[in-house]
């Protein structure tokens, strides 16, 4: 009986690490499913949905080898997998400004009282280590309408972080 | 009238060319009748081209004066054999498409465009479009081609601030 899992790998990056897991995986009779990967600060850090006609002990085993040859941390579970049912985003929000402790907390506390489901977000500290600038971009759905969203962007704006939302008008053709 | 079955991807159809529309006649506006009553009963669907229905004429159905926040449009637009001859501005913008079920990406899109089509009684006109019913006439003569927007896809992030830039 086939079986989904989610599959965690955590570790030092360099090239490579894709196909090299993606073919132990296939070899091993696996299926993928969706899949983010992100450079992390320099780690390279990866989810990825794999179907498997096993149990979780199995696959584990079966991963743990390919991860410790890359020196990857793993972590697996299983899980409930829900494809063909995406959730689309209608609005972006985009923040950023110098870095310091605490952005993330207060916008996206406000936001998600005025209703915001966050569906995809990533952040990058970029500029120099002197300078440290904090960027995000966030997609999501607002459950109580983008103005809602805006309101709430308003009261927690503050000097020096600038935050813009525009919502996203899907063309389906 | 009736609902037309619309194809979907991997169904390798729709990556094929269509031609042009050689006859006008009521066959032809019967079949236009079809593929409104399809496009209209997709779930948010502003336009529809003849081959998302195993048609391979190139015909496209455009309607942006339903959209659920207002746009600039010209209502109900019938085109066939449609020119597309003037492209201006550039413009990241989300798509989906009825052919490709259950996923949206970014795709630039011209941002005002200038086009020639004929209707279906075989009178051709002149139009210009822009926004969002620029981006669905786009969209749709695209299909026209055999590309989806599957084709033109841009990576979810590179669109960060380029408006507002532009704005000040």
């Amino acid at each position: 009986m086939q079986h989904w899992y989610m599959l965690t790998l955590v570790g030092k990056d360099r090239p490579g690490i894709v196909a090299h897991l993606s073919a132990a995986l296939f070899d091993g009779g696996c299926n993928l499913g969706e899949a983010s990967m992100m450079r992390l600060g320099g780690n390279f850090t990866i989810m990825l949905m794999v179907e498997f006609d096993g149990n979780t002990h199995a696959l584990q085993q079966m991963v743990a080898s390919v991860a410790e040859s890359m020196g990857l941390h793993l972590h697996l579970d299983r899980i409930n997998a829900q494809l063909h049912k995406h959730l689309e985003p209608d609005v972006r929000i985009t923040v950023y400004g110098a870095d310091k402790a605490g952005i993330v907390a207060r916008i996206t506390g406000a936001l998600a009282e005025a209703g915001l489901h966050i569906l995809d977000m990533d952040s990058s500290v970029a500029g120099t280590a002197d300078k440290p600038i904090y960027i995000m971009q966030i997609e999501g759905h607002a459950a109580e309408g983008v103005d809602s969203l805006q309101s709430a962007l308003n009261v927690v704006a503050e000097k020096g972080i600038e935050a813009h939302l525009e919502a996203i008008d899907t063309m389906i053709g | 009238m009736a609902k037309l079955e619309i194809l979907t991807y991997p169904d390798e159809r729709l990556k094929q060319e269509s031609v042009p529309v050689e006859v006008f006649d009521e066959e032809l506006r019967g079949f236009l009748a079809d593929l409104e009553e399809t496009m209209r009963a997709g779930p948010g669907g502003v336009g529809i081209a003849a081959p998302q229905v195993g048609r391979f004429a190139r015909i496209v159905l455009v309607d942006c004066s339903v959209t659920r926040k207002p746009v600039p449009n010209h209502g109900f637009m019938v085109l066939i054999n449609p020119e597309i001859t003037e492209w201006d501005g550039m413009k990241v913008g989300r798509e989906g498409c009825m052919s490709v079920p259950d996923y949206t990406g970014n795709v630039i899109r011209a941002e005002r465009i200038t086009f020639s089509a004929f209707d279906g009684d075989g009178v051709r006109h002149e139009y210009q479009c822009e926004g969002f019913e620029a981006r669905a006439v786009q969209h749709e003569c695209d299909h026209l081609d055999g590309m989806l927007f599957l084709d033109r896809l841009v990576s979810r992030r590179n669109d960060l601030f380029r408006r507002k830039v532009y704005q000040k």
